[in-house]
């Protein structure tokens, strides 16, 4: 394994001071089938005022990395590497020190606003309990008048009168931006969106979009954005990474990573998309077959099976991420293959057999387990 | 709403499938122990489209605009509560089940969630084989080689028919529920967001297949989906929904290149593309609000509430025609019809 994960800081610039580092990070569920590896050794930095997005299919592990950061996974789930903080490990706290920096220096957005928010208190109540946690010199009377600005910051209407509202009362984009005012009441430095808009409609996603931009410039947090839609990446975003069966396959500034990719995986990605700004009609190049299986992943490169560019060199160790431009970094032993201009279509097939032998998806337990399970990401 | 229908290369030929003044309205029952109806939530209310032989028409609209609803309702899953539904010159609604059993050989729905639409406790060729044995087409080996040939037909190895679908990914049940739809060789698939709950990479795969299938087979589809890049990719005409009505329909270039509904337009600009450049420079229409209650849905134009145009545009004489005159689906002057009384085509990809 410690030939296959660079320690994060090659991978970027090392000049800024980063607030958030990820070093190494592994997580392990013990279940009956066996140990599902969810997070195989993830590493990355996040600097002040950047936007990182990390975006995979559902059961990459994309969000039980941030849960792992934040410290909200199931007691079975084993932990190891580092999480770093403004210099503090994460991973060695415990829950009480832990609080003191969610919500404050780390807050987190999540998929599902019915969920993350209670249902029997009204909301203002729920932000000022936020704004007070950190603060108890504030009274109950200015933490009421700090939710009512914050709710018409994230653009809820009358926000005098709705500061009284219970969540049921509210539609989905609404609550959205409720949860998006707790996010940003302490001023956080790092805001963690996982999959903040996937619940939602797309003219609503638009308006939640906007007031996420709102809230990053508000408050000069950082952010995390986790998504499976690349092109929600694609316009807020400044670098990325992508992430393949528990690994970081693919990380950069976003224009490298969308214009020249350089691992297969990410090709096939956007080759599978239709676009909606095309005029003319291209085949797309859906990718065979279906993410491994995280119980015992085979050795290699875990794409292989499903990579045209396969050769039997991939089998033999897992691909380390090398950096293939500056900044831009791929785990793929063959990814001069894709160096400049490589359309989906050249390397990836557009035929619409799927033969390949059925594969049963691993439930992952704890939080994500119901969308894994599902395979359902979408709405 | 009567809806003068946008007629592409189809021209002149008689439509497969003719929907008239589609409603579908829900009861609201009053609480109290007699549980009166107190209202009704319109899904689905004057709903009018076309559907020629060979062609895909894309449905789409944000959740709860009654895409799906006028599918069922199509299908006769749902009865509608009025309207007429004329297929291959019948009409199916007021038809009984056992009158509408036969007709049901040519017009078949593939259903969002693979993973309820298939029976767990079936094997994958009985789930294919059934429709074949309920309406006696084939039995013994004849039966065998027909769903060998189905599985074949949408791409998965027919060894596998002897598993469960719980052994097959997300993408491969999708594939089951498309051969358990062909198996009596219609030609109409109602898709309801078929690909929706699959992840992009298997979506492509999916897609790709329908469209073969429909070369291949010559199907028409109604193609019911709230993913706009999906539909403009298959479709060749597209209808928009909202709040029970169609808003706007036309071919998928003419609503691409010049989409002339205040709605269809936010929603486009809605839209993000995975291309990050044009991302940056785009400017994007946000509609304010939410949609609201198809219980109660706004007096004249349905979409005024959150309408752009409405609310930064008009004068308020115009306004008063949005409040007060439902616009009809019309042509008004942008070469394919729009309902909206200020209609006007303009760029927004």
């Amino acid at each position: 394994m410690s030939t296959m994960t660079k320690p994060a800081h090659h991978m970027d610039k090392p000049s800024a001071e980063a607030i958030l580092e990820v070093d190494n990070l592994e997580v392990h569920f013990p279940t009956e089938d066996g140990i599902v590896r969810a997070v195989r050794g993830v590493s990355y930095r996040l600097h002040p005022g950047e936007v990182l997005g990390i975006v995979g299919e559902s059961g990459s592990g994309k969000s039980v990395t941030s849960l792992a950061i934040m410290g909200l996974l199931p007691k079975s789930a084993r932990i190891t590497g580092s999480v770093k903080f403004r210099g503090q490990e994460l991973l060695e706290m415990g829950d009480k020190d832990l609080s003191r920096i969610r919500g404050k220096g780390v807050s987190m957005i999540f998929q599902d606003p019915m969920t993350s928010l209670d249902p029997v208190y009204k909301v203002g109540y729920q932000i000022a309990e936020t704004v007070r946690q950190h603060d108890k010199n504030v009274s109950g009377k200015a933490a009421t008048a700090r939710a009512v600005d914050l709710l018409e910051l994230v653009g809820i209407p009358n926000a005098k009168d709705r500061v009284t509202s219970y969540p049921h009362e509210f539609s989905g984009g609404m609550r959205q931006r409720v949860v998006i005012a707790i996010a940003m009441a302490n001023q956080p430095d790092i805001i963690i969106a996982d999959e903040p808009t996937t619940a939602l409609d797309v003219t609503v996603q638009a308006q939640i979009l906007e007031v996420l931009g709102t809230a990053m410039e508000e408050t000069g947090a950082a952010t995390v954005l986790i998504t499976h839609d690349l092109g929600v990446v694609a316009g807020v975003a400044d670098r990325m990474l992508v992430m393949y069966a528990g690994r970081v396959v693919e990380s950069g500034p976003v224009d490298g990573v969308y214009y020249e990719p350089r691992m297969p995986y990410t090709l096939g990605l956007l080759g599978s998309l239709p676009r909606l700004d095309q005029t003319e009609k291209q085949k797309l190049t859906p990718i065979k077959g279906s993410p491994p299986s995280m119980v015992n992943p085979p050795p290699g490169c875990p794409f292989g099976p499903r990579c045209p560019l396969h050769i039997a060199r991939c089998d033999e160790a897992e691909p380390p991420l090398t950096e293939v431009e500056a900044g831009h970094w791929a785990a793929c032993i063959r990814n001069e293959k894709l160096e400049g201009d490589v359309q989906a279509t050249e390397i990836f097939d557009a035929d619409s057999t799927d033969l390949t032998d059925p594969v049963v998806a691993d439930a992952l337990p704890g939080t994500d387990a119901a969308t894994v399970a599902t395979g359902e990401d979408r709405p | 709403m009567t809806a003068t229908e946008a007629r592409p290369e189809a021209a002149g030929r008689e439509p497969i499938l003719k929907v008239t003044d589609l409603t579908k309205y829900f009861p609201i029952k009053g609480r109290g122990l007699i549980r009166r109806t107190v209202g009704q939530v319109k899904a689905v209310d004057g709903v009018s489209l076309e559907l020629h032989p060979g062609e895909i028409l894309g449905l789409v609209g944000e959740s709860g605009c009654g895409k799906s609803t006028t599918g069922r309702a199509i299908m006769h899953l749902q009865p509608a509560t009025s309207g007429s539904v004329v297929f291959q010159g019948r009409e199916l609604t007021g038809l009984s089940r056992g009158k509408m059993r036969p007709l049901r050989r040519d017009i078949q729905i593939v259903f969002q969630d693979p993973y309820a639409s298939l029976n767990p406790r079936l094997p994958v060729f009985d789930i294919v084989a059934e429709p074949l044995i309920i309406h006696k087409l084939a039995k013994g080996e004849e039966l065998r080689s027909r769903v060998r040939a189905l599985l074949e037909l949408v791409g998965l190895n027919p060894e596998h028919a002897n598993r469960f679908p719980s052994e097959f990914s997300g993408g491969q049940r999708q594939r089951i529920g498309i051969a358990r739809a062909l198996a009596l060789e219609p030609k109409v698939l109602v898709l309801d967001e078929p690909v929706s709950a699959l992840d992009v990479s298997i979506q492509a795969g999916v897609i790709n297949l329908l469209e073969d299938l429909r070369d291949r087979l010559g199907l028409a589809y109604l193609f019911i989906a709230h993913d706009l890049s999906v539909v403009r990719h298959i479709s060749d005409r597209i209808a928009v929904m909202y709040l029970g009505w169609i808003i706007e329909i036309a071919t998928t270039d003419d609503l691409f290149d010049k989409p002339s509904h205040p709605y269809t337009q936010a929603l486009l600009s809605a839209i993000p593309i995975p291309d990050p450049r044009r991302e940056r420079e785009r400017k994007r229409i946000i509609l304010t609000g939410d949609v609201p209650s198809p219980a109660n849905p706004p007096s004249g134009c349905r979409f005024r509430t959150r309408c752009q145009k409405f609310a930064n545009v008009l004068s308020e004489s115009q306004q008063t025609k949005c409040i007060d005159e439902e616009p009809a689906l019309e042509d008004r002057g942008t070469g394919h019809p729009a309902a909206c009384h200020y209609a006007e085509a303009i760029r927004v990809l």
